[in-house]
């Protein structure tokens, strides 16, 4: 082999560049989002009751694909009412029904989706809860 | 296994028997009860077809600044000459060709331009009309728009997606009646009172009015026609009764543009 010294080093050299990301963050893993739902809408509830309108392991994989749905229910057919797993009612609404519960931006939304690395633009026309809200020192329905 | 005719037919028999009894006997019974996770609310104003008539004789500037603020509180409209910070201040040129405009007031000539004649009542020409998107029955509009963000509702009310608004302004140059504002910036800065219970929007989208379709489905009247005092009438055009209609039956009305044939649903009741 012509020059197996210098083709060695930089092989050598290459791995090293290409592994340096996983060595670099090594013990270093990003933490696990916690989503905190303790704001005051979801605090007033009774226990039994702090549901959303679907079971929350299906709301976790599915939210984004339910909100779809309702954008074209409640835009395109004017049917502005979902009937929730548990048979209750909501009005179909991410600003007016959504957010009104989950008015933690920081510790509900932006928890996982930073965690992940997308940035959904909901929060660019859909106005957000008043941070005051979150933090239960706002009164509800102005 | 071998099947003679007779147990052939038994066996199709029992089967729609079976189809019949299922899930399709429920729909038949009691439809859109299996399925159905979503309905229209009990409270939804409903329609064959929406039209507007705004009696200008009732009309005059101070119900219609009141009207027209209504709609900019409800609707989060900016106000690009008043900034909610100082810093956002644009200067006025530039603020007017930003305008958002859903409900605005024009005068006749220009409201009315094939309508003006030489020699005409002066309360007439000077007077400032209130107008508003037409939501037409044959919009030009939606059918230039290359996504569908913008279609006809069952209602006839012209809507809009702005999530699936490219910003393009076909519908712009399509709409004869400049009803369409393009969001050059972001207006939430010029957004003075937000109304939480309705979105802002963002840059790259054209809006305008939408008849308030979003109180009609929670049975409300639109924001305009509760502030105008009796001077705009809302309802439904096709059901003879109405009381669009009664006023159309006793008014002399005039449209904006009518001769394009876009079918405009605003009617006008000068005199």
């Amino acid at each position: 082999m012509y020059d197996g010294g210098k083709v060695i080093i930089g092989l050598i050299v290459l791995f090293i560049i290409c592994t340096f990301p996983f060595f670099y963050n090594m013990g270093r893993a990003a933490k696990v989002p916690e989503p905190k739902l303790d704001t005051p809408a979801i605090k007033k509830l009774p226990e039994w009751e702090r549901v959303c309108v679907q079971p929350t392991p299906w709301m976790r994989a599915n939210h984004m694909r339910l909100l779809d749905h309702w954008r074209n229910w409640a835009l395109r057919e004017a049917n502005r009412e979902y009937i929730g797993f548990n048979g209750k009612r909501y009005t179909i609404s991410l600003q007016n029904t959504c957010l009104n519960c989950h008015s933690n931006y920081d510790k509900f939304c932006n928890e996982c989706h930073s965690y992940m690395g997308i940035k959904p633009y909901c929060w660019g026309c859909h106005l957000q809860k008043p941070k005051e809200w979150a933090k239960g020192e706002l009164k509800e329905g102005r | 296994m071998e099947v003679n005719r007779r147990q052939f037919l038994k066996s199709i028999g029992l089967f729609t028997i079976l189809g019949i009894g299922g899930w399709s006997a429920f729909e038949l019974l009691v439809p859109g009860q299996i399925e159905a996770q979503y309905a229209r609310k009990k409270e939804a104003l409903r329609a064959k077809r929406w039209a507007m008539v705004i009696d200008m004789t009732k009309m005059d500037e101070e119900t219609a600044k009141r009207c027209i603020e209504a709609c900019r509180r409800i609707h989060n409209i900016p106000d690009f000459y008043h900034p909610v910070d100082p810093k956002y201040k644009v200067d006025p040129k530039k603020a007017r060709r930003w305008e958002i405009k859903w409900i605005w007031l024009e005068p006749f000539e220009h409201a009315f331009p094939d309508l003006e004649e030489k020699f005409m009542p002066e309360s007439l020409k000077e007077k400032l009309f209130v107008v508003l998107c037409n939501n037409c029955d044959n919009p030009p509009c939606v059918r230039v728009c290359p996504t569908k963000a913008t279609w006809k509702r069952e209602d006839g009310i012209v809507m809009i997606d702005f999530h699936r608004c490219i910003g393009c302004r076909f519908c712009m140059a399509a709409c004869p009646f400049g009803s369409r504002s393009f969001n050059w910036g972001d207006p939430r800065p010029y957004v003075n009172y937000r109304n939480p219970e309705f979105p802002t929007r963002e840059k790259g989208v054209v809006e305008k009015c939408n008849f308030c379709a979003e109180r009609i489905d929670k049975g409300l009247l639109p924001a305009c026609v509760e502030a105008s005092n009796g001077a705009m009438t809302f309802g439904d055009i096709l059901d003879p009764n109405s009381e669009v209609r009664r006023l159309l039956r006793e008014h002399y009305t005039i449209r904006r543009k009518p001769h394009l044939g876009t079918e405009p649903q605003v009617y006008y009741i000068i005199m």
